[in-house]
């Protein structure tokens, strides 16, 4: 766990980056900071591994001061990703891996051992590691950071904004990794970003901040989208907040009755029972079938792709189990809605 | 002019010009030793102070100014004033090319040293390397390439600077140029400079091509 406790940091030139921040970061949970340019969120997340130092106020990790640990020894022991990967160019990628493990003196063939494994670990082939950074597409270079940061297995990982350099397609690839890694190594995760998007997608809790370094509401992404605290929260996460909310949530608990038989559009199957598309006599739409893993913005938006306004539930081998209205969508998107909003009342 | 050429020609090919204490291959010998000498003891001063202002970012505007005080300096001044002050010896010239070679060595240092991208050197930090660590293992391996280039840039300016030993009555190749000046013997004094630009040429195309040798992983 990473406790901030009344952390004050004013900079030498006058400016606060953050002001009286008291902030809890549970153990094996990805934090998310988020908030514009100058909102002390990189800041805050440089004092975790002493790369700022506070002006006032204690923070631990683990339960220990990080103001009585050595820097380089502290370091050593969290993870640190950065936006543009910071990989050093004049290193292969396998070296660069190792950095960490050679810091702590594990000896040359056991950090290039354990650099190894991590290359399969974040998606890349054994070739890769013998390759110099420059070689390696932006994707690529923000999986061998993470890597990197990963080589030691230390129990907290600080990520500056390390997906903000590459296209959106890749950007989704390495959440959905990292997510994946998540689940298996259950690490403490400090993440900042500016994306609010992504902050709903990775974070278990979202810490907003406001320009001065004020920390204006942390809570899971439900909670803060379902009841922002203020107008400034409100704003921040967007006209479709609502919409967001509806991403959190699966379509496990949304009944589905079974397929129509007759009637204008016929739902076609091919011999596996596999949905393929919507049918009349001179039209053919695909369909675009949902798991119960799916979330109720998918449905909700298929639902409006649908021609019939039914979407087309699948198991988990993409075989028919029947259909849900998009009545029935809308009603359980209000529903969450107000579930959200009305749980946090009682708090 | 043909005539001047032949002659030329024949002063730099005869197999007597290039033997004994007064040939060619003594001058160049000497002319060598003057210049890595001096390009040495420059690097033993200049480079802790580049790397150290690089690394730093202190004192910058000093070293940047020193450099160019540096390389307004008159060599030739420099050596006669050291001469008048230490008398008959290698001092004046080892100082005036010392003096010489320290600025280039300085500013590529130091340039070298701010070319190294502030991520990579943010990571290094992040990841728990201390400052030494940070020096030696990132900021100078990736200055490297600058380095070298300063490096190179002074001993050929020290090479074709060289001929000032002569002057004070040392050897070097500048012995042909102050001797043949003073014999009128424009051959003798075409040879010297010919031989002085063949040398740092060389050096230059030899150096070149080490570096890129060397550096032949690094990203254009």
């Amino acid at each position: 766990m990473i406790q901030f406790d009344a952390v004050h940091k004013r900079f030498p030139n006058g400016t606060t980056a953050v002001h009286d921040l008291s902030l809890e970061m549970p153990e094996g949970g990805v934090t998310v900071l988020v908030g514009s340019s100058g909102c002390g969120k990189t800041t805050t997340l440089r004092m975790v591994n002493r790369m700022v130092d506070p002006t006032s106020g204690t923070i631990r990790v683990g339960g220990r001061d990080v103001l009585e640990q050595d820097a380089a020894e502290l370091r050593r022991s969290i993870g640190y990703v950065i936006q543009q990967s910071g990989l050093f160019p004049h290193r292969t990628v396998l070296d660069n891996i190792a950095t960490v493990p050679l810091l702590l003196g594990w000896g040359r063939r056991k950090a290039r051992a354990r650099a190894g494994e991590l290359l399969e670990t974040v998606g890349l082939t054994a070739e890769a590691g013998k390759r110099y950074p420059h070689q390696l597409s932006g994707g690529q270079q923000q999986r061998v950071g993470v890597a990197r940061a990963l080589a030691a297995d230390p129990p907290v990982l600080l990520m500056d904004e390390p997906f903000g350099a590459v296209d959106p397609v890749v950007r989704t690839q390495l959440q959905d990794e990292l997510l994946r890694l998540q689940k298996e190594l259950s690490k403490t995760i400090v993440f900042v970003t500016h994306d609010v998007d992504e902050a709903v997608r990775l974070g278990d809790r979202i810490a907003i901040f406001r320009t001065g370094g004020h920390l204006v509401q942390c809570a899971a992404p439900a909670e803060l989208l379902a009841r922002p605290a203020d107008d400034f929260v409100a704003d921040f996460l967007g006209a479709e907040r609502g919409l967001k909310l509806l991403s959190l949530t699966t379509l496990a608990d949304v009944p589905q009755a079974p397929a129509p038989e007759g009637g204008t559009w016929e739902l076609v199957l091919d011999e596996a029972r596999r949905p393929q598309a919507w049918r009349t006599e001179d039209a053919e739409i695909p369909v675009r079938p949902l798991r119960d893993t799916d979330s109720l913005l998918a449905a909700l938006n298929e639902s409006i792709a649908s021609p019939t306004a039914l979407v087309a539930r699948v198991d988990a081998d993409g075989v028919l189990t029947g259909v849900t209205s998009r009545a029935e969508i809308h009603e359980h998107a209000g529903e969450t809605h107000s579930a959200h909003s009305t749980a946090g009342a009682a708090v | 002019m043909y005539e001047l050429f032949k002659n030329l020609g024949d002063w730099l090919v005869s197999g007597e010009q290039w033997s004994g204490s007064d040939g060619i291959g003594h001058r160049l010998a000497e002319h060598l030793q003057y210049s890595l000498l001096a390009t040495l003891v420059a690097a033993a001063i200049a480079l802790p102070l580049g790397l150290l202002i690089g690394h730093t970012g202190r004192g910058a505007f000093l070293a940047i100014n020193l450099a160019s005080f540096g390389r307004a300096l008159p060599t030739v001044g420099l050596v006669v004033l050291v001469f008048l002050a230490s008398g008959l010896s290698m001092w004046p010239v080892y100082v005036a090319l010392v003096a010489l070679a320290v600025p280039a060595i300085v500013t590529n240092t130091y340039a070298g040293m701010t070319a190294v991208d502030p991520d990579v050197k943010d990571a290094a930090r992040g990841q728990g390397m201390r400052w030494h660590q940070v020096l030696f293992q990132v900021e100078l391996p990736l200055a490297l390439p600058l380095i070298m280039t300063g490096l190179r840039l002074a001993l050929i300016q020290v090479v074709a600077t060289a001929t000032i030993a002569a002057y004070v009555s040392f050897g070097g190749l500048g012995r042909y140029v102050f001797d043949g000046l003073a014999q009128r013997d424009l051959v003798q004094v075409l040879g010297g400079a010919v031989l002085v630009a063949v040398v740092a040429v060389a050096l230059d195309l030899a150096l070149s091509a080490l570096q890129r040798a060397l550096f032949r992983h690094r990203p254009a």
